[in-house]
C-alpha cells in the first residue's frame, strides 16, 4: 500500500508551511495555490505516481542556458521526478504558477534539497517563479496556460506507440478550462483513447481577476468534460481517500479527469480575508505580515 | 519545362517507408496537402487531430520529445497564425525536431486572404532555433525532406502541391544554407525564393539577350542565411540588387538580404519586390503576380529603373505552363 495516510497529510502540512515562510519572506508569494493543492501534490507524489526514486535531495543546478543545437549538456528538471523508464510514470505541472508549491512538495518528498528554495526568483537560477521546464520537477515548457495537456497527450501517445506501461499525469487549474486549446486536446485524448492520461485538476475556484465563476463560467465542468469522453470523478480535494480512489480504477479506454474541488484558504484560515484577491498574495502593511507569521508559528 | 504531379505525395511515402520514426500529422487538409498516400500506406503513423492547430502542434512537441518526428502538415498560414504561441514554446524553445510542410503559401493558394500566408517566413525567421525553407520545383520538393531531417531542431518548409516545374537538375538537390546559381553575372545581382525563380527565369534569357548581366541567385534557406556566396553575391555587381518573393517585403528575402547588405557595410542599391505592406483578396495566381507586382515583367521594370534605360519586352512572357500549372491547382479543392 506504500505510504500511509497521515505522511501525505504530514507532507501536505509541510508544503503550506514552506510556502507561507516564503511567502512572509519575500513578502509576496502563490500562497493560496498551497492551500488548495496541498494534498493533490501530495497524494500524487507518495500515493497516485509510480515514480523512481531520488537517491538523495537534489541541490537545483543554476540555469545552463536554454535549448538548442549549440548546447547539448542541457537538462530539463525531470531528475527531480527520478529516472525515466517504460514502467514509471511522468508528471507534468501545466500551470507553471504553481511552480512554488511543487519545488515545496519536492522538498517535503526528499526530493529536492531544501536549500534548493534560497534560490528561488534569483537571476541565474532555475528555481524561477514561473518555471520553465528547466525548473526542478518540469519536463515542458507550460507557463502559456492550456499548452500542458497538449504536450503531455502527445508524450502519452508516444509511450503508447513505444509500448510503454507507464502513465501520464498531468496537474491543472480550473482557469484552463476557459482555454480553447485545453479542449481540443481533451477531445484528442478521447478520440484515441489515450486511457494512460491522468488528470487532476485543481478546482479552487478563483483565477487572476477574482472567481472563476465571475470571470468566465467553467461549470458544469464535469458534464462538459464527460460529453467529450472523459471518465470523471469529483472530489474532495482534501481529502486524501477520495483524492486516491481514481487513481486505482482499472483502466477502460477512458482518459480519468480527477475534479479535485478545494479552498483557496485552506490550512490557513486568515486567508479568506483576502477574497477574492487569491492569486499572489501581498501583505498590505507590517502588522498584517505579523499576523501569518504568528499563524506560522502554530503550522510549526 | 517538365511538369510533375503530386510529387510530395508519391515522394514522401518512398523516403518514409523505413524510417518508423517518421509520423505525420493533418488538421483536416490530408489531400489538400498530398498526405493522403501516405495515411493510406502507413495508416499506424498517421494522425489527424481535425481542425485544431494548437492542439497539434504542442501534441506534436510531446511526440517529438520521446524520439519520434512529427511531419506537421497544413496550410502554410494556419501553421503559424492559428498556433504562434503553441510553435514557439512548444516546439522552437526545447528545440525540438518537428518538421513543419506549409503549403499553398501566399499567392498560390485559390483561396483568399484567410488562406494567403504573406508574413510567416517572417515570423518563423525570427524564433530562435528555426530553421526555414522554400521549395522552388520538383527537385527541391523530393530533396527537401533529407535537408529538413538533418536539422537538429525544428523546420518550417513552404511548400509546393499539384503540378510543379522542374527548374533543377535532379542531381543538384537542395542544400541546406547554400543558395543555387542560377547565372553569373556583373550587372545586377538577383535574389529569388519559391515559385518566383520560376517566374524571374521566364525573363532573364531574354535580358541576357539585349547584353543585360545578371548574377542570379535561388533561395532555399531563408535561415540561417549566412553563406559567403550571399555577400559576395550582393558586393559585386553594377547597378544594384533585387529580390523578389512571394510574401511581404517586411521580414521576408528581401529584409534578410537587407540587413546582410547593412552589416557588410554595402553601399549598393537595394530592390525588393513582393507584396509591398499590403493584404490581398482571392484570385489566380497569374492574377495576382501581377497585380502585385512579383511578376517578370516587375523584375524588368525595376531593372530598367536600376539601369536607367528601356528593353521594349513585350507581356507575352507569359508561358503556356504557367496558364497550365494555374489551371490545374485551380481544380483542387482546398
Amino acid at each position: 500500500m506504500g505510504i500511509s495516510i497521515s505522511e501525505i497529510k504530514r507532507v501536505a502540512k509541510g508544503i503550506r508551511r514552506r510556502v507561507l515562510e516564503h511567502t512572509i519572506r519575500n513578502n509576496g508569494g502563490y500562497l493560496s495555490q498551497a492551500c488548495s493543492s496541498a494534498e493533490i501534490l501530495s497524494a500524487l507524489y507518495l500515493r497516485i505516481m509510480n515514480l523512481g526514486p531520488v537517491e538523495s535531495p537534489i541541490v537545483p543546478l543554476p540555469f545552463s542556458g536554454v535549448p538548442g543545437p549549440d548546447n547539448p549538456d542541457y537538462s530539463t528538471g525531470a531528475m527531480f521526478n527520478g529516472p525515466q523508464a517504460p514502467h514509471l510514470d511522468r508528471f507534468f505541472l501545466s500551470p507553471s504558477q504553481y511552480s512554488l508549491v511543487l519545488y515545496a512538495t519536492l522538498i517535503e518528498t526528499g526530493r529536492m534539497h531544501p536549500d534548493g528554495l534560497e534560490q528561488f526568483n534569483r537571476d541565474g537560477s532555475t528555481v524561477e517563479m514561473i518555471g520553465g521546464e528547466h525548473s526542478p520537477g518540469m519536463e515542458v515548457m507550460s507557463g502559456s496556460l492550456g499548452q500542458g495537456l497538449s504536450q503531455a497527450a502527445g508524450i502519452a501517445m508516444a509511450r503508447r506507440l513505444k509500448g510503454e506501461t507507464g502513465r501520464v499525469w498531468v496537474f491543472m487549474s480550473d482557469g484552463e478550462f476557459q482555454i480553447g486549446q485545453t479542449w481540443e486536446a481533451i477531445q484528442t485524448i478521447s478520440f484515441y483513447k489515450l486511457d494512460n492520461i491522468g488528470i487532476y485538476v485543481d478546482v479552487n475556484g478563483y483565477q487572476c481577476d477574482g472567481e472563476v465563476s465571475k470571470v468566465m463560467n467553467i461549470e458544469p465542468i464535469k458534464e462538459r468534460l464527460e460529453s467529450f469522453g472523459a471518465g470523471v470523478f469529483r472530489v474532495d480535494g482534501h481529502n486524501i481517500d477520495e483524492l486516491i480512489a481514481p487513481a486505482k480504477l482499472q483502466l477502460d479506454g477512458k482518459p480519468i479527469v480527477v475534479l479535485c474541488y478545494t479552498i483557496p484558504y485552506q490550512g490557513i484560515g486568515i486567508l479568506k480575508e483576502m477574497s477574492p484577491k487569491f492569486h499572489y498574495i501581498r501583505f498590505k502593511d507590517d502588522k498584517e505580515k505579523r499576523r501569518y507569521k504568528e499563524f506560522l508559528r502554530v503550522l510549526r | 519545362m517538365e511538369i510533375l504531379s503530386k510529387v510530395h505525395a508519391k515522394n514522401l511515402v518512398t523516403w518514409s517507408k523505413d524510417k518508423p520514426e517518421i509520423l505525420v500529422l493533418s488538421a483536416d487538409l490530408t489531400s489538400s496537402t498530398e498526405i493522403d498516400l501516405f495515411r493510406n500506406t502507413y495508416p499506424d503513423r498517421f494522425i489527424s487531430f481535425g481542425v485544431a492547430e494548437q492542439n497539434m502542434m504542442s501534441f506534436a512537441g510531446g511526440l517529438a520529445r520521446e524520439g519520434f518526428f512529427p511531419f506537421v502538415h497544413t496550410f502554410a498560414v494556419f501553421i503559424y497564425r492559428r498556433a504562434y504561441d503553441q510553435i514557439a514554446m512548444s516546439i522552437a524553445y526545447p528545440n525540438l525536431p518537428v518538421r513543419m510542410f506549409g503549403f499553398l503559401p501566399g499567392v498560390t493558394t485559390p483561396g483568399g486572404a484567410t488562406h494567403q500566408a504573406i508574413e510567416d517566413i517572417s515570423l518563423m525567421r525570427s524564433l530562435p532555433n528555426m530553421t526555414v525553407l522554400e521549395c522552388g520545383d520538383v527537385t527541391e520538393v523530393e530533396s527537401v525532406l533529407d535537408v529538413a531531417h538533418a536539422v537538429n531542431g525544428p523546420v518550417y518548409i513552404r511548400m509546393l502541391r499539384g503540378d510543379i516545374p522542374r527548374l533543377f537538375d535532379p542531381s543538384s538537390p537542395m542544400v541546406l544554407g547554400k543558395p543555387r546559381l542560377i547565372s553569373r553575372g556583373n550587372d545586377i545581382t538577383m535574389l529569388t525564393s519559391g515559385i518566383c525563380t520560376e517566374e524571374a527565369m521566364r525573363v532573364t534569357p531574354t535580358l541576357k539577350g539585349l547584353g543585360v548581366s545578371i548574377h542570379h541567385l535561388h533561395i532555399s534557406t531563408l535561415k540561417p542565411f549566412n553563406d559567403p556566396a550571399v555577400i559576395e553575391a550582393v558586393s559585386n555587381n553594377r547597378y544594384g540588387v533585387i529580390t523578389m518573393e512571394n510574401h511581404s517585403i517586411i521580414g521576408g528575402l528581401g529584409s534578410t538580404v537587407a540587413e546582410v547588405m547593412a552589416e557588410i557595410g554595402s553601399s549598393g542599391r537595394l530592390v525588393r519586390l513582393g507584396l509591398r505592406d499590403t493584404f490581398m483578396h482571392g484570385a489566380s495566381r497569374n492574377y495576382l503576380i501581377k497585380e502585385y507586382g512579383i511578376d517578370a515583367m516587375a523584375l524588368v521594370r525595376e531593372i530598367e529603373k536600376l539601369m536607367d534605360t528601356r528593353f521594349n519586352i513585350s507581356e507575352e512572357l507569359q508561358k503556356e505552363d504557367s496558364v497550365t500549372i494555374q489551371n490545374s491547382n485551380k481544380e483542387e479543392a482546398l
